[in-house]
């Protein structure tokens, strides 16, 4: 997939991207493109925009100056048009603590428009995956942190997004752990991905493009 | 997009089961309003009320069980991330505040059915102003959820947020109250229910209603932004 998407329009493309928070700038002056298909590797100290820069892609928050497109769409004003095309793994599992896996699960896929049988079979399909079906109408404030992430990677793929946005995505995760969310996120399954992760060993292997971001320098893209 | 009508459900529904299964809100809120009648019955050294001062009471205890609700509403969005979630979703971000104001008159109605019969148990001579009264309280309640889920989404950024909900509510409702009570207050007279100005008291609270409903629609998606 990766390859029949290359030379088309790039999934992402940033010119001049500036966010400041007040007057402290996060990001500043970032350009880049990455073509569909690609894995986008980011890298950086704490402090340095990794996650800003993930949100501004996820339409979560809004550029303070710059051209961003993602998915060919101008972001902020065509953000509407992106949602639903996007799955985003942040620092929060993003489910709620008084409701089962299953239930966090159905709750999603109704928000993403899936519904009915389509969607229990997706949801089965995902907790099978990740090894939590037997656990999966337990709420989920009694899960271990790992069994959250897992279940967090469930609902940020569970409406096949083109593109993921995955902020430390090993997080709280075990080997094993580790090994299922490859086969959910991981590279080579078509997705186009944004990985930030202070692990570059385990994640550089995967990259078609590094992005190095740091506090108070220039942002270096190879 | 996900037709919001299936984005409205899956909210409500949440909302629903997450409260029933946590009683975080109606326990606090129906528990709050019986202590108040349980107060006023012996502060007031009244066994029974009437006119103003019995929808005085009545609103006046309704009104602050309600904020108790109303400082909830949002907690689980705020804490477990679901205002993120509903942003990522392709759906019109005012559901969330259209489900919202759904929930929130359920709970207000759960809570009327508990303490408006305790109330007229406490206080009335009879039972005949009940009826009528439904038709205020649910006027009220949709008012009341308008404005409170649209305070409520702006304070819950806030760690004032127990503080800033009453600060900024109470007087937005004040126009709500003295419709509320005027519309009440004929209803419990001494001599037994009469009408006067009933219906534009209740005209009155329709147009709260709609301009708090309108307002809530249109700003709910700015809101949001971050």
């Amino acid at each position: 997939m990766a390859d029949d998407q290359k030379g088309a329009e790039p999934a992402i493309r940033l010119v001049g991207l500036r966010r400041v928070y007040g007057e402290r700038a996060a990001l500043e002056d970032l350009s880049l493109e990455t073509a569909a298909g690609d894995s986008l590797v980011v890298l950086g100290p704490n402090g340095a925009g990794k996650t800003t820069l993930l949100r501004i892609l996820a339409t979560l928050l809004r550029p303070t100056g710059g051209e961003v497109r993602v998915l060919g769409c101008k972001l902020p004003d065509e953000a509407w048009k992106l949602r639903g095309r996007i799955g985003y793994l942040g620092h929060e599992p993003l489910l709620y603590r008084d409701l089962s896996g299953r239930e966090n699960l159905r709750f999603h896929a109704k928000l993403h428009g899936i519904t009915g049988a389509r969607a229990e079979a997706r949801i089965e399909e995902l907790l099978e995956a990740v090894k939590l079906s037997h656990r999966g109408d337990e709420r989920t404030f009694e899960f271990s942190a790992g069994m959250r992430q897992r279940l967090a990677i469930c609902r940020c793929v569970l409406h096949e997004p083109e593109l993921l946005l995955l902020d430390e995505p090993d997080s709280n995760l075990d080997i094993e752990g580790r090994e299922i969310a490859r086969t959910l996120i991981g590279p080579g399954l078509g997705h186009t991905r944004v990985v930030v992760t202070h692990d570059p060993e385990r994640h550089l292997p995967e990259a078609d493009q590094v992005l190095r971001l740091d506090v108070d320098e220039p942002a270096a893209v190879s | 997009m996900t037709p919001s009508r299936t984005a409205f459900a899956a909210i409500l529904g949440k909302d629903l089961r997450a409260e029933l299964r946590t009683l975080q809100s109606l326990p606090a809120m129906a528990l709050f309003a019986v202590t108040s009648f349980v107060i006023f019955r012996f502060g007031l050294n009244r066994t029974s009320l009437s006119g103003s001062l019995a929808a005085g009471v009545l609103w006046a205890t309704l009104l602050f069980a309600a904020v108790l609700g109303i400082n909830r509403l949002f907690v689980a969005e705020r804490e477990e991330g679901g205002f993120d979630a509903i942003r990522l979703a392709p759906i019109d971000r005012s559901v969330l505040f259209t489900a919202k104001v759904a929930a929130l008159i359920i709970y207000l109605v759960a809570l009327e059915i508990i303490a408006v019969p305790i109330f007229a148990v406490f206080f009335l001579n009879s039972a005949a102003a009940l009826p009528p009264l439904i038709l205020v309280l649910l006027l009220a309640d949709i008012g009341l959820a308008s404005a409170g889920t649209l305070i409520s989404s702006m304070a819950v950024n806030s760690r004032a947020r127990d503080l800033l909900v009453p600060l900024v509510l109470l007087p937005l409702v004040v126009p709500l109250m003295i419709a509320a009570t005027a519309a009440t207050e004929p209803l419990m007279l001494l001599g037994g229910v009469t009408y006067h100005r009933f219906g534009t008291w209740l005209m009155v609270l329709g147009l709260y209603d709609l301009i708090f409903a309108l307002l809530g629609y249109a700003v709910f998606d700015f809101l949001l932004e971050d």
